[in-house]
């Protein structure tokens, strides 16, 4: 029987990491603790999303090679929920809740007033890097609603003065 | 762990509290949080130190009336001379915390008393009876509550078959909005052939506007874990998964610390109190797909794909996660088995109504005074509900619709009020149960615009796998967009209630199969909306831009 050939030898192996960056030894983490199961494909896209922001085409890659995956499939798992991103977010992100409560108090208002300041649709970042605008489906605050996130800081019955002060503030840092 | 030694952390923590003679708790769940609750603490903290008094500053999960908060409890011990027992402080802020000190012994801060007697009267708390009385993070907390004091009992007490017939005796339904009998669905799984099974736990609170599960994970997590293990017990399965939305961090992080405490006390591994039982629980974050909450989509979201729903049977009970028999119940499903282990199946069937058993928790928002968690024996009237737990609609304005359900129910208008809430009279009305979001909305809400707004939500949350739902939701949308623009005729509420019946019957899952019901039930209830948009170009509540279509009628 001829020897395997290098190359598929190389492919039955965890590929080597992206780079020296790190955070790929927390990516490579979360897949040894779950034994790089392919079940632990979602597992390990939020850890590189919670690493770097979001997940790009070499993160995919490494992930879906690492856990024998096809890249088709990988990919498809990728865009199919809401919560992975595929573009770096700003350096300030801005979500609005659009759940039943706060669309009932006025979330349509406060997203087409954020549209407006940015120029931007939401779901998209301004060109110049610095804001991310974004809609939730519901963070589950629904008791004070209006609610937004500051980056990560929950903020409830936020008004259009309040969120405009915030943006200018963001704006100025 | 024996219950000898779970008794005896129960009363060394009860000791140790005893020996101060105030309690202040600080609700630190998210509504809460978001007003400053953790500065609060701090200064609560802060002030006690300073203070003679020997005081407990605890926080807790959430303690119901959000729209007060943040809110504080004040609690003296029976033996300290209190003018009362228990007060209620709301929209406390850091600079009260002297002043709430100080007060502990003496009158109350009288204003920043909370006077919510009507408000707690009507409720019966089951699920949420350690919500504002233990720390989340501290399982000992949880024990001294009797805490897993049933997960011991039916370990050491029970057969398998005895927990399934303690179920089934208590008349528990699903309450993650289908109803189906938990017994029954335990029962099924301890029957399914194989060795290897798995309880899964559905934290994938997706309906906006329902928030019942965050609290519970968040305030109480140790409740899930035991429900999940006494299933675990009644099934047969020695492992367990709690799938929680990514968009709860702090409900994930809670759950991760009540899994590793468990762990240490013993109370999740192997040979749990020394019996043959060995179970543990890990935890699966979902990714923002609201579909993943229908339960084969969520299982197959568990092994890591996309979270497209299949067709049943075979059920989960049979054929689930890695095609093992796998139960599957709600958080607020699992949150109820302790307490009817503890205290027997007949006294859950004593509450609620004929058919509908024991309490439903609710998430009361939108326009009324008193938002945030209620939960009331089912049976009760909507009209209670709203009115006296609610407060009613504020600022002069009417109540118009309660809806319930989610994206998935319907929009009960006034008539109906004095209906009991109950699985089927909500069904009878087009609507659901739902998992408990309840949202009123008063006069200056379009009905119309909400049912676009629920088919937007239905139509982008499609996971594309079966037509009638990817295709149909989408030409309801457009319908809906004529109709709120002005551009709709009266054809196109035909050919849309049309449509909605073909969605409803032809869907695979329960998304598409619920999809229509904002749409229906809004067109029985206030078709009169929908004939003011498409004759007189006009929009009632006034939130439609229809100023374009009125001219060229004009």
């Amino acid at each position: 029987m001829a020897a395997p050939r290098e190359d598929t030898l190389s492919a039955l192996l965890p590929p080597p990491l992206p780079s020296d960056d790190t955070r790929w030894k927390i990516v490579n983490g979360t897949m040894r603790k779950n034994g790089f199961a392919r079940h632990a494909l979602i597992e390990t896209l939020h850890t590189v999303q919670s690493s770097f922001g979001y997940l790009d085409d070499e993160a995919i890659r490494f992930v879906a090679r690492s856990l024998r995956v096809p890249l088709s499939q990988a990919y498809g798992v990728v865009t199919f929920y809401h919560y992975f991103n595929l573009k770096p977010p700003g350096r300030h992100t801005l979500t609005i809740c659009a759940g039943t409560a706060c669309y009932i108090k006025g979330a349509d208002k406060l997203i087409a007033a954020a549209e407006k300041h940015l120029g931007v649709k939401p779901g998209h970042t301004t060109p110049d890097g610095e804001v991310s605008l974004m809609v939730a489906r519901c963070v589950g605050a629904c008791s004070r609603a209006p609610v937004s996130l500051l980056d990560s800081a929950v903020q409830g019955e936020m008004t259009r003065e309040q969120m405009m002060e915030q943006l200018e503030r963001w704006a100025v840092e | 762990m024996t219950l000898e030694e779970l008794e005896g952390i129960a009363a060394s923590v009860r000791q140790e509290n005893a020996k101060f003679d105030y309690e202040v708790n600080v609700c630190m769940d998210l509504a809460c949080a978001s007003q400053g609750a953790d500065k609060l603490k701090e200064a609560l903290e802060k002030a006690a130190a300073l203070s003679e008094k020997t005081i407990l500053i605890r926080r807790t999960g959430c303690m119901g009336p959000c729209s007060h908060g943040p809110l504080v409890r004040a609690d003296a011990r029976r033996d300290a001379r209190a003018h009362s027992n228990s007060t209620l402080y709301g929209r406390t802020r850091a600079d009260h915390a002297e002043a709430i000190v100080n007060s502990l012994g003496g009158a109350p801060v009288a204003e920043l008393q909370c006077d919510l007697n009507e408000h707690f009267e009507s409720q019966v708390r089951v699920v949420l009876e350690n919500a504002g009385h233990i720390d989340p993070e501290k399982i000992d907390d949880y024990i001294a509550r009797d805490g897993y004091k049933a997960l011991l009992t039916v370990l050491l007490e029970m057969t398998p078959n005895g927990v399934v017939h303690r179920i089934t005796e208590s008349g528990l339904r699903g309450r993650g909005g289908g109803g189906y009998p938990t017994g029954l669905k335990w029962g099924t799984v301890a029957k399914a052939a194989g060795d290897v099974k798995y309880v899964v736990c559905n934290g994938d609170e997706g309906d906006p506007g329902a928030f019942m599960d965050r609290s519970v994970m968040e305030g109480d997590p140790h409740r899930v874990i035991e429900g999940m293990a006494i299933a675990a017990y009644a099934v047969g399965a020695s492992k367990g998964y709690i799938y929680v939305r990514a968009e709860y961090p702090v409900a994930v992080a809670r759950l991760t610390t009540a899994i590793r405490e468990a762990r240490r006390r013993g109370l999740l591994g192997v040979a749990i109190a020394n019996t043959h039982f060995n179970f543990d629980v890990e935890i699966r974050l979902g990714a923002g797909a609201f579909v993943c909450g229908e339960e084969t989509a969520l299982l197959a979201s568990i092994e890591g794909k996309r979270g497209t729903p299949r067709t049943r049977p075979p059920y989960p009970a049979a054929n689930g996660l890695w095609g093992k028999p796998t139960l599957i119940n709600n958080v607020e499903t699992f949150a109820n088995i302790a307490p009817i282990v503890r205290n027997g199946g007949r006294w859950f069937h004593d509450m609620g109504s004929e058919r509908s058993k024991g309490t439903k928790v609710f998430a009361l928002t939108g326009k009324i005074a008193n938002t945030g968690l209620v939960e009331v024996p089912m049976g009760i009237k909507l009209r209670e509900i709203i009115e006296k737990i609610g407060g009613g609609v504020p600022q002069g304005h009417t109540f118009k619709a309660v809806q319930t359900g989610g994206p998935s129910g319907g929009c009960i208008p006034a008539e109906m009020l004095d209906v009991g809430v109950s699985y089927d009279a909500l069904l009878k009305m087009g609507s659901i149960m739902g998992s408990g979001g309840m949202i009123v909305m008063d006069d200056t809400s379009c009905m119309v615009n909400v049912a676009r707004f629920f088919v937007e939500f239905c139509m982008t949350e499609s996971c594309g796998k079966c037509i009638p739902c990817r295709a149909g939701t989408a030409q309801m949308y457009t319908l809906l967009t004529r109709i709120a623009t002005g551009a709709g005729t009266m054809e196109d509420l035909d050919l849309l209630e049309d449509l909605c019946s073909t969605v409803k019957e032809a869907s695979l899952c329960g998304l598409g199969q619920t999809a229509p019901n904002p749409v229906l039930s809004t067109l029985k209830y206030f078709r009169n909306e929908y004939i003011e948009h498409i004759v007189h170009k006009r929009c009632p509540a006034g939130v439609c831009d229809l100023e374009v279509a009125a001219e060229v009628v004009a």
